[in-house]
């Protein structure tokens, strides 16, 4: 175990090489290049000889589908990219989902619609959490909120999209991204998964087909509803989050990925001018911590949700706390990150008008 | 036509069912080539014995229900994108052959870059295109591939070629560039014999030795693209004959058969 100072998309590629990376297909984009850079350079090294395949495509689709049919065959797959290019994986997630294909797609959310600009911002949560592509589906999506954890999710992402043979995402932000901090990697090997259902060649064995087309609508209602048990599953289990001085708190923020961190320094600065305040950090934005949260929210507090968009996680809030009067939302947009102040003195305004 | 109809019936009478091809009877309109092309290509996986190590990627179009009647591991892919699926396996599985069956709709005009960039990276897979210059499964609409002046459902008074373009050709574009191992073009329909109402099967004879010489080409470790020129005579509004007679007179001067690259020099074995 030894301390690196790292660059977050950086340490996401050696996380995702420690655990056990079998193919990367790249298509480049800003904020999340260092991703593709670091792992071509480590790409025939000794070091991760499990790390079969890099591979640049000629797009965004080309890319995710190349994701598709390696992971089709059991391997250990990833992509990364960056808004405008995550729209384009959107096709590709879909089916994988439809398929039950287990893959590791990385988003380094950057700032606006169209092409936006390269700052920080998390205007992709719907179309990360909410399926995002045609048809109805569920990614398993991570938010990391420091180096450290971009380094150490890529492992939990495999685990969890194997268990559950179902995309994940792990939905940086461009500041994350960029980010540099000291961390360290935990020496332990890689999982193993079994992969029973995987397409290598009918030898000696039934053959496999995943398959994505169901004519008969009774099929495409079984396949649906064996989607949502597994969904309900996730949901059951796998619910993430993390809380920050909240057991006697009056008020409580929500915000993950770096939100999460200015708003752990507002919480301090509250606290010493004796203002009960407190954090819940969501880790899994799907399946969201709702328990947690309601849970949180029977007793009367207030929750200031602090996001880089324009109100998407603060939906999600609201259903976890029940009495969406006690829920404000301070936003920020554009690649800018809101201040301290400027997010206490949004506080306080909403304290005194509500 | 009861003759054709009943060739596959008598054909397994003597010869025994083939184990890469399936119970199920296909979906197939009669008189649509993309059965022939099925039968071809599981008679040549058992000759070479590769059932058990191949997949099969499912395109989108009439083919994409080729895993029902072609008895190996398959995987779907989204509409067009068949080569990066097929790569995509390949990369991380070198042992195992892979293979596609695309329409012109699915892989000259949705899936054109995934084409060429599988074939300019020379991936060591094989591609059968069915080129039957119309969208099928849709309800045949134009396609890059229609012929001028073909009447579709979005060119009803025929294709404007200087408004839409010149029908696109596939195996000249891949020939075109340096990686592809074997590219080649055959016309699979029954050909009219001129003046004597008989017709001929050079064709499907010449594309069974084509599909042994594509996947050969595979496991020598070079990309293989055969486009087989084919009917749909559903959407073309014709006969069963009539569009065998369209496919040789029209379509194979637009996409004249032939041997457009061989760089292993499989035709000459
Ligand atoms: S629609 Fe055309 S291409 Fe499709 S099966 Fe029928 S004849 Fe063949």
């Amino acid at each position: 175990m030894t301390k690196e100072f790292t660059k977050g998309n950086e340490a996401l590629a050696y996380g995702a090489l420690k655990a056990g990376l079998n193919a990367y297909f790249a298509y480049p984009i800003t904020p999340s290049s260092e991703i593709p850079e670091t792992l071509a350079k480590e790409f025939g090294s000794h070091r991760y000889p499990d790390f079969k395949v890099f591979l640049q495509a000629a797009s965004e689709l080309e890319a995710i589908s190349m994701v598709i049919g390696a992971a089709s065959t059991g391997a250990k797959v990833m992509t990364a990219t960056s808004g405008p290019g995550f729209s384009l994986k959107q096709e590709g997630m879909s089916y994988a989902a439809a398929m039950e294909v287990p893959i590791l797609v990385v988003n380094v959310n950057r700032a606006g619609p169209g092409l936006g600009n390269l700052g920080p911002e998390q205007s992709d949560y719907f179309q990360a959490t909410k399926g995002g592509g045609h048809g109805g589906y569920r990614n398993i999506v991570l938010a990391p909120n420091s180096v450290q954890e971009m380094a150490t999710f890529p492992r939990l992402a495999f685990s969890l999209a194997f268990k559950y043979r179902n995309p994940a995402v792990i939905l940086a932000d461009a500041f994350i991204g960029q980010l540099k901090e000291d961390i360290t990697f935990p020496d332990i090997e890689p999982e193993k998964f079994e992969t029973p259902w995987a397409t290598t060649g009918a030898r000696g064995k039934e053959r496999h087909l995943i398959l994505s087309l169901h004519l008969d609508f009774e099929e495409q209602n079984k396949q649906s509803e064996d989607l949502r048990r597994k969904y309900e599953k996730i949901d059951a289990a796998e619910q993430r989050a993390e809380s920050y001085l909240t057991d006697d708190a009056d008020v409580v923020f929500v915000a993950y990925g770096v939100v999460s961190r200015l708003c752990k320094g507002v919480v301090n600065r509250l606290r010493d001018t004796g203002v009960r305040a407190g954090l819940f950090r969501p880790i899994t934005l799907s399946p969201f911590p709702y328990k947690q949260l309601s849970k949180l929210a029977e007793a009367k507090r207030r929750f200031e949700v602090v996001e880089l968009n324009m109100g998407q996680m603060v939906y999600d809030v609201k259903l976890a706390v029940g009495d969406a009067s006690r829920v404000g939302t301070i936003q920020k947009l554009g690649g800018l990150l809101p201040t301290t102040g400027e997010i206490i003195r949004r506080t306080q305004e909403m304290v005194a008008n509500a | 036509m009861p003759r054709l109809v009943n060739a596959r019936v008598e054909y397994e009478v003597k010869l025994g069912r083939l184990p890469t091809l399936t119970e199920k009877e296909t979906h197939y309109c009669p008189g649509c080539e993309h059965g022939t092309l099925t039968r071809l290509i599981a008679s040549t996986l058992d000759k070479l014995n590769l059932r058990e190590k191949t997949v099969l990627v499912d395109s989108v179009g009439c083919s994409v229900f080729a895993h029902d009647y072609i008895n190996t591991d398959a995987v779907q892919a989204p509409h067009g994108r068949a080569p990066a699926v097929m790569a995509g396996i390949k990369r991380v599985r070198p042992d195992l052959v892979v293979f596609a069956v695309q329409g012109d709709g699915d892989a000259v005009s949705i899936g054109l870059l995934e084409l060429v960039n599988a074939a300019n990276r020379g991936e060591p897979v094989t591609i059968f295109l069915v080129n039957n210059a119309i969208y099928g499964m849709t309800g045949g609409q134009m396609a890059p591939t229609t012929p001028a002046g073909m009447v579709t459902t979005t060119s009803p008074y025929g294709r404007d070629v200087s408004y839409t373009g010149q029908p696109l050709d596939a195996s000249r574009l891949l020939a075109s560039l340096d990686a592809p191992s074997y590219v080649r073009r055959v016309v699979l329909p029954l050909e009219p014999i001129r003046d004597t109402g008989l017709y001929s099967a050079r064709g499907s004879l010449e594309c069974l030795k084509v599909v042994e010489n594509a996947f050969r080409v595979q496991l020598m470790g070079g990309f293989s693209f055969v486009e087989v020129v084919s009917t749909c005579n559903i959407n073309w509004k014709m006969s069963v004959l009539e569009s065998k007679k369209y496919a040789w007179e029209v379509l194979a001067k637009t996409f004249p058969p032939g041997v457009y690259k061989d760089k292993f020099g499989v035709e000459k074995v």
